[in-house]
């Protein structure tokens, strides 16, 4: 546990330090802070965000503060680009060549595009579970271990079985899968396999974790599942999840975002950001209410 | 919209038409007929193989053929030992394997997990030219560029060896290699490359400890392929490693393959009929079964490594 310990803290980021003149120079465009008003509880925090794939530009001018230790859902049709928006927050999307990323997603102050940033530490520090599961072809254990090994974690066999151990009990996977680590983590159910691909993102102690639809694969039992996971993870983990189905949104998240493509420019952007109540039960936008009422999309 | 649809309209529209049908069967028989040719023509070519081989092994015995270690059947005192052939097939395809593997493995997972599509659009139709060049060609490039070469560094070296043949077929086998095991690297699944880069793994990480192990069944059987293409290669042994059968493993003598020495019979003025005219049947099949034993072989590591890592 010790040795656990030590390896959390010797990964605290020089990330951290902040920019002075970064913030200047984006404060003044940032007129999203208002909207949600406690900035200094914002993890991370888009300026003026716009991603393009070649000539084409996918979301446009997002402007989104994430608190920390909250569930905050992306919502919105189909193509509006919460999963491009979503990606940008760890620097997933520049993996497909031809990416370019316009404004600012600030990480405890520090922008994450700034040219001395590594994606690969951003990564770390901002975990991602995926639509469908991916758990690696390696046996359940090699699954969870794989991240800190990579990571450089170097510790005695007995704190990588704790962590292993720590990591699929706070996924709630470990009374299913503890007789059988050395199975291969593919061999899972769907449900159980998700859960498997939360604890491989918990296991290296990320700060925000950002899931990307991670129940469209998954029966409503293993949805209710990893519901009820999200809301234990999110007591110590800051969660960013996009999904299309509207009573998952109001089940789990805190706040929820609503996007939308520009009609003119066809890129998307969010009409709208509130707390989740506010979202599902007076949405100021039309467009909004339409939405969650299931009227369109 | 309808609502209803009467019986007998029901009836009606389940009928297939008759034009469909007449071109739906025509297609198919065609496609048929494809099929069929190729099929019968393997079949052909096994039975040729066989009867001259049975007539073979009623001359020879199986066990001569099988452990002799001199392979001289156009002497006076014919001995009929595949050793040589066998040997020589070994050698040759071994330094060839040498060679391409770590080049080709190289190039394949450069071409699919660091390349930019740029470089990929460059590269690929360099490594096509390379596969496009004719054996005969690089026969002659092993013989006149790369033997002498390699004399620089080994004075002994004969005219006719079997380490500069084995390096430039090498060198042939690289494309196959690099294309087919890009195939199997392309055959994994882009969420388990993003899953490893969402935990903060580096490029060559994710190419070594996710997309390989995954990759490893068709990697496995396009090695294995790329071997049999190697035993089965021609031209550039026939014409760089010679053609003198020696049992022997020295990379730097004369050697004659299985495919030289039915090169040499069918080239030369052996006559129709004669035992050494059949030999070269009998190697034939020697050959078709061990290419036919690798491909069986990587079929089966396809399927078992499938069943691991899917």
């Amino acid at each position: 546990m010790l040795e656990a310990r030590c390896y959390e803290m010797s990964a605290m980021p020089t990330l951290f330090s902040l920019k002075k003149q970064e913030q200047d120079r984006l404060g003044a465009t940032s007129h999203q802070e208002s909207l949600i008003g406690e900035r200094a509880e914002a993890v991370l925090e888009t300026q003026q965000l716009s991603v393009f794939y070649g000539n084409f530009k996918a979301i446009q001018n997002v402007s989104l503060a994430f608190q920390r230790n909250k569930i905050t859902a992306l919502i919105g049709p189909s193509g509006c680009g919460k999963s491009t928006l979503l990606r940008a927050l760890n620097r997933m999307n520049e993996l497909i060549p031809g990416t370019r990323t316009e404004g600012a997603v600030l990480y405890h102050g520090k922008n994450l595009y700034d040219p001395d940033v590594d994606p690969v530490e951003v990564r770390r520090r901002i975990g991602m579970v995926f639509q469908k599961p991916n758990p690696f072809p390696k046996s359940i254990y090699d699954n969870i271990a794989f991240g800190l090994q990579i990571n450089g974690w170097k510790g005695s066999k007995s704190a990588m079985d704790e962590i292993v151990e720590r990591s699929l009990r706070r996924a709630a996977l470990w009374d299913e899968v503890k007789d059988k680590l050395k199975q291969l983590g593919t061999s899972l159910s769907g449900g159980q396999q998700q859960r498997l691909c939360i604890a491989r993102a918990i296991a290296i102690e990320p700060e925000v974790i950002l899931m990307d639809e991670p129940c469209s694969a998954l029966d409503p039992i293993a949805t209710l599942k990893i519901e009820e996971l999200m809301n234990e993870l999110v007591k110590q983990y800051t969660i960013i999840i996009v999904t299309h189905n509207m009573q998952q949104a109001a089940r789990v998240s805190d706040y929820t975002a609503m996007m939308m493509l520009n009609p003119e420019t066809r890129a998307g952007e969010v009409i709208e950001y509130d707390t989740t109540e506010v979202i599902f039960t007076k949405p100021k936008d039309k467009r909004t209410e339409d939405y969650v009422s299931g009227r369109f999309g | 919209m309808r609502i209803s649809w009467s019986s007998s309209e029901v009836g009606l529209s389940l009928t297939r038409r008759r034009s469909q049908a007449v071109g739906e069967r025509a297609i198919r028989s065609i496609l048929v007929a494809a099929t069929a040719i190729s099929v019968i023509t393997t079949f052909a070519i096994v039975l040729s193989l066989a009867s001259d081989t049975i007539a073979f092994f009623q001359e020879v015995s199986l066990i001569e053929y099988l452990t002799g270690t001199l392979w001289t059947p156009l002497f006076s005192n014919p001995k009929f030992g595949i050793w040589p052939l066998l040997t020589a097939t070994f050698l040759t395809s071994a330094i060839a394997m040498v060679v391409a593997v770590p080049f080709g493995l190289a190039i394949s997972i450069y071409l699919s997990e660091f390349a930019s599509p740029r470089a990929r659009s460059l590269i690929k139709p360099l490594l096509e030219v390379l596969a496009g060049i004719p054996t005969v060609v690089y026969g002659y490039f092993a013989l006149t560029a790369v033997t002498p070469f390699l004399r620089g560094f080994i004075p002994d070296i004969k005219s006719f060896n079997s380490l500069s043949a084995g390096l430039v077929m090498g060198v042939m086998i690289i494309p196959i290699v690099a294309s087919l095991t890009e195939d199997a690297f392309n055959a994994v699944p882009r969420g388990l490359r993003e899953a490893a880069y969402g935990l903060g793994a580096m490029r060559y990480e994710v190419a070594l400890h996710v997309v390989f192990p995954a990759a490893l069944s068709g990697v496995a059987a396009a090695l294995l392929l790329a071997l049999s293409r190697a035993v089965g290669e021609t031209m550039i042994v026939a014409l760089a490693a010679g053609q003198n059968p020696t049992f022997t493993l020295n990379p730097l003598v004369p050697v004659s393959t299985m495919t030289a020495y039915i090169v040499q019979v069918s080239l030369g003025d052996t006559p129709y009929g004669s035992i050494g005219y059949k030999t070269i049947f009998a190697v034939g099949a020697t050959l078709f079964v061990i290419t036919f034993v690798i491909n069986f072989i990587s079929t089966i590591v396809v399927r078992r490594f499938r069943e691991r890592y899917e």
